[in-house]
């Protein structure tokens, strides 16, 4: 299947999602408005014909001073078929503080893809049950990959260590994974 | 030193053969963070061998520790940790930079690399390279050893 051939599927599922397909090297390519992210995420990973379970990765990319700034790729793979199948779906937004609805509930995976491209580039997922820093400290300011983010940061280091939680909520999270795993397992 | 009755005595000071013993048998602490750990690694297999340099074993456990190599980039996220590390491993200890991110950030001088873990903990010897060679490493363990004999054994 090629991207011209998935995003018709992909019209014909969703309505007026606007899935377009792009010209690219490698693997077909899509792009999806924001405002139908979920709806096409659904589609992808649930459609019979179509059959993404995989998400292998987030790409986000800032292309400042080009509007829409930031562009994120939804790298998909469709296993199950005779030659693994991929699919880079776009989605681009702009301004300084975009906004993107999260795709956990679609592929839970998402949930640390996310937590890094918020971390890096600063793009907010509505609904991510838990978006915070991921691989900067926990007490950062700033977006480090940003275009407008300075390379060399003269901050003293610290060696006291900043941490988000509270011994309350760190408790309380190793109870609730406790009890959503049903007390088993290790 | 036989004298003419041939009496086998040796004379020295406590001092000498304390830090001969210490420096005799330095076991590392595992502190390899990053591409200059596989280096490491090699020189504490069997070709390069750091255990006939009295390194035997790699301890886990930074308590039971003396010396702290410091292999790798420094992250700022991971500054604490290295020096909540340094500072669970009891008296007499040393540490090692090894490599050029060690030493100096290296190559990466930007938002998350520290740039010398000297800012972080005090070190005893630097190693420089990308990643330094078995031998350099071996080198600076053994320069790390001629600077625990010059040291006094109790200081103070």
């Amino acid at each position: 299947m090629d991207a011209v051939t998935l995003a018709n599927a992909l019209t014909a599922l969703v309505p007026e999602c606007g899935a377009e397909p792009i010209e690219a090297i490698d693997q077909p390519t899509i792009v999806v408005p924001v405002s139908h992210l979920v709806a096409v995420a659904t589609a992808l990973r649930d459609a019979p014909e179509l059959r993404f379970p995989l998400l292998v990765d987030i790409v986000g990319v800032d292309f400042l001073p080009r509007q829409p700034r930031f562009e994120l790729n939804y790298h998909l793979v469709s296993p199950d078929r005779d030659q693994p199948l991929r699919l880079r779906v776009k989605v681009r937004v702009s301004g300084d503080d975009p906004h993107v609805p999260t795709v956990t509930a679609v592929w839970p995976g998402a949930g640390f893809l996310e937590r890094e491209v918020w971390d890096l580039l600063g793009v907010t997922f509505d609904g991510h049950p838990d978006l915070r820093r991921l691989l900067t400290p926990d007490d950062w300011e700033g977006h480090p990959l940003r275009k407008d983010y300075p390379v060399q940061v003269k901050i003293p280091v610290r060696t006291d260590e900043p941490i988000q939680l509270t011994q309350e909520e760190f408790q309380a999270n190793l109870r609730n994974d406790r009890q959503a795993r049903g007390r088993t397992g290790a | 030193m036989a004298d003419e009755h041939d009496i086998p005595v040796l004379m020295t000071t406590v001092d000498k053969v304390a830090q001969w013993a210490r420096r005799s048998s330095i076991w590392p602490v595992t502190f390899g963070l990053a591409c200059c750990a596989i280096e490491m690694m090699s020189t504490g297999a069997s070709r390069y061998d750091l255990a006939r340099f009295g390194a035997e074993v790699f301890r886990a456990s930074p308590r039971q520790a003396d010396l702290m190599i410091v292999a790798g980039r420094l992250s700022r996220k991971m500054a604490p940790v290295l020096r909540r590390i340094y500072d669970q491993m009891p008296e007499p200890k040393w540490v090692i930079s090894m490599g050029a991110c060690a030493s100096a950030g290296g190559v990466f001088d930007n938002y998350a690399i520290v740039q010398g873990v000297d800012q972080v903990v005090p070190v005893d010897v630097f190693v420089p390279g990308c990643p330094p060679r078995p031998e350099a490493l071996i080198y600076g363990i053994v320069q790390l050893q001629r600077k625990i004999d010059r040291q006094r054994a109790f200081p103070g």
